[in-house]
């Protein structure tokens, strides 16, 4: 597919178990945030340490998951509706290109120009020359998972060109020189005295009087934002969506900010991976039931904006849409992997997970934490790139059950592991002793002898819950950080005997 | 090749020739409300986001605009610190209040409240949708300044988010707006008024 002057690496983990492995190219590495510095444990390691993060990351979760679990609860054919969404995503999917091309006929016609970028790197070089193009030297954004994806924020500043984020929790994370750990609430891993202390850091002639109570911190952040969204000439945003058959783009939002940067600069430029492209009107209707409850977890969020190419008299007279491929056609080519791309980024899943929560979304390393980013930024960036991450779950099924369009994150998690064990040129030791496991479960002499053999283990529990020792290596691996049960009394095996011979 | 038709033909690659055929299940229709009921849904939702409903009959908007207004900016306002959309009804205007002349949008900050009227509202959600038309005003003048007034209609509240997609332009600007702008994003704490309008009166006619 790929031509010799195209330097995006294949997809690593060729070829492709029970799918035919395409070579579509991977998101490139050297650009953009999807690859971590560390793997999951390493980075989990630190984190773990790190009570204050967790004592804040408890709170929140806790919070937003009852606050969804109670207006999902209102809606008496959620499930309905959640199929709904998942259907309309699924049948998206197979007629992307068709869509894609509608979108960008509509966009067109309604004085909109539409830009192809396949990957990064393309789609950072497009923004930077239509930002340059309008002779400004800053741009407000407003906060987009596409652009943080791709890194653009890093490529206007090596250009000289200074980028603004918007939205206070960006906001918060830009003035902190820190990175986002959540897809909804980027600063959900920062408390009120913390974002205080930033802000007295970092915000020019800010109060210094500033308390920590959550309206005070706000003002100020209106306060020194309300100039720049004044002035500014060029604002980049993302999309949730895109409606094909009318090329009408949709920014959910609460702050207004989104409508600040939606309204009032001259130029508009809007990042959005392919896969945000709904193919009607009406189907807009599921999806704005589905996303605000999932994730903030309210009726409706406080904005929505909707436009349609250019509105003269109204809002921006100049609008770019970029169209984002960055790996996602080589998720489509994965027949498993591609649900994730339905994905509307609704963050509810981080919300229940056991893993994150605990963890952090900075140890997952890439934009996307949480479940969804386990399956999606390997799928991204090919496997091999981010190998630790669909062994970064517990496979508990509560991010499925959660899931506004009822994504199978664990069956793509366990997909995922497979590719990962086929890809490696020698067997792991985990695949070594599922090996010598199966050949023990499929012979009755061998599971017997096994079973007599795991008695051992109550003699070493000492009629304690677990056993005491961890397992020598390469099985300490495992048990470093697990318990290993005490064995039953008696076989499954034994009791059935026993039970029916009466 | 083009990145466009690079993208596209990588698509087509990836999906193969035999695409598969998705059914998609009917979406179920809102619960049925007689009109009075969707009003009072109307209303129940509005005040859950901290706005403030003003309910009244359709002869009374005028009066009730005003008592709105004294709400928003406590006592001594001016009639020119409030901006009106055009399309907005002569009779519902405070006397003397200007109407938005098409200023470049920024100027519009100046203003200490607009008025305008909606496209629709949705009762389940509690939502005004402006639809950037003369009643609802360009997108900047609902944004601005800091008390938005809306004045929504009995005929223009409808059950559920599709059924307000339904009666709406999608070229339109549209915006929808659920409260006033607010945050979460400091330990999850909601706080009412970040960019957009920190206060958020319905006058709900009918």
């Amino acid at each position: 597919m790929t031509t010799s002057a195209d330097p995006t690496p294949l997809a690593p983990g060729a070829p492709r178990s029970g799918t035919t492995f395409l070579g579509l190219p991977t998101a490139p590495r050297g650009v953009g945030h999807l690859r971590g510095t560390q793997s999951f444990p390493d980075a989990a390691r630190t984190s773990l340490r790190d009570g204050q993060l967790r004592a804040n990351l408890g709170r929140a979760t806790t919070t937003i998951r009852g606050k969804r679990a109670a207006v999902v609860a209102e809606v008496p054919h959620w499930e309905q509706l959640r199929q709904a969404g998942k259907a309309l995503k699924a049948a998206t999917m197979a007629r992307l290109d068709e869509h894609l091309e509608e979108l960008e006929r509509q966009v067109t016609a309604r004085g909109g120009t539409v830009h192809w970028a396949r990957d990064a790197a393309e789609a950072n070089r497009i923004v930077t020359e239509l930002v340059r193009a309008t002779g400004s030297d800053e741009v407000v954004k407003v906060k987009s998972m596409a652009t943080q994806e791709i890194g653009l924020n890093e490529a206007l500043e090596a250009a000289g060109i200074e980028a603004v984020e918007t939205d206070l929790a960006e906001l918060i994370v830009q003035l902190g020189e820190d990175s986002p750990s959540h897809i909804l609430v980027p600063a959900i891993h920062k408390n009120r005295s913390e974002i205080r202390e930033i802000f007295r850091r970092t915000i020019p002639g800010v109060d210094p009087g500033l308390t920590d109570e959550p309206r005070q911190l706000a003002m100020a952040a209106r306060t020194h934002l309300r100039e720049r969204f004044l002035r500014a000439r060029v604002a980049v945003s993302g999309a949730n969506f895109a409606v094909a058959e009318t090329g009408t783009l949709a920014v959910v939002e609460s702050e207004g900010n989104g409508r600040m940067c939606l309204t009032l600069p001259q130029t508009l430029v809007t990042v959005m991976g392919i896969e945000k492209v709904v193919p009607r009107w009406e189907d807009l209707g599921v999806f704005l039931q589905l996303l605000p409850r999932s994730s903030t977890g309210e009726r409706m969020n406080p904005y929505t904006s909707l436009w349609a190419g250019v509105t003269p008299g109204d809002g921006p007279q100049d609008f770019h849409l970029v169209l984002l491929d960055n790996g996602r056609t080589a998720v489509l080519a994965d027949e498993v992997g591609r649900e994730a791309l339905h994905c509307i980024r609704c963050s509810a899943c981080l919300n229940v997970c056991p893993v994150y929560e605990r963890a952090g979304g900075h140890a997952y390393g890439s934009v996307y934490p949480g479940p969804i980013g386990a399956v999606l930024s390997p799928q991204l960036t090919g496997v091999e790139d981010n190998a630790s991450l669909p062994y970064a779950s517990s496979l508990c099924g509560a991010c499925y059950d959660v899931c506004p369009v009822a994504i199978d994150i664990p069956s793509i998690l366990v997909h995922l592991r497979a590719e990962h064990v086929e890809a490696q040129p020698r067997p792991t030791a985990e695949a070594v002793a599922f090996r010598g496991l199966s050949r023990v479960m499929s012979n009755p002499r061998l599971w017997h002898l096994a079973q007599r053999a795991a008695g051992l283990g109550r003699f070493l529990a000492r009629g304690r819950p677990t056993l005491p020792a961890a397992l020598p290596p390469p099985a300490s691996a495992w048990t470093r950080t697990r318990d290993l049960p005490t064995p039953p009394g008696r076989s499954f095996v034994q009791q059935w005997t026993e039970e029916h011979r009466r | 090749m083009s990145a466009r038709e690079e993208v596209l033909g990588r698509i087509r690659t990836a999906l193969g020739e035999h695409r598969p055929v998705v059914d998609v299940p009917p979406v179920p229709a809102p619960r049925s409300l007689a009109p009075a009921e969707l009003l009072d849904l109307l209303a129940e939702r509005v005040e859950d986001y901290r706005a403030t409903v003003l309910r009244c009959a359709p002869d009374e908007v005028p009066a009730t605009v005003v008592r709105g207004l004294d709400l928003a900016l406590g006592g001594g306002w001016a009639p020119a610190d409030v901006v009106v959309a055009p399309g907005v009804p002569a009779a519902w205007r405070p006397s003397g209040s200007p109407e938005d002349d098409g200023r470049p949008a920024v100027r519009l900050a100046a203003f200490a409240a607009t008025l305008t009227g909606v496209a629709a509202a949705v009762a389940e959600t509690g939502t005004l949708v402006l639809d950037g038309s003369p009643l609802s005003g360009r997108r900047a003048l609902s944004l601005l300044p800091d008390v938005l007034v809306c004045v929504v209609e009995a005929a223009q509240v409808v059950p559920d988010v599709p059924d307000a997609l339904g009666r709406l332009d999608p070229v339109a600007p549209l915006t929808m707006v659920s409260g006033p702008s607010a945050t979460s994003d400091i330990e999850l704490q909601r706080v009412e008024g970040v960019h957009g309008p920190r206060t958020l009166v319905v006058v709900l006619a009918g």
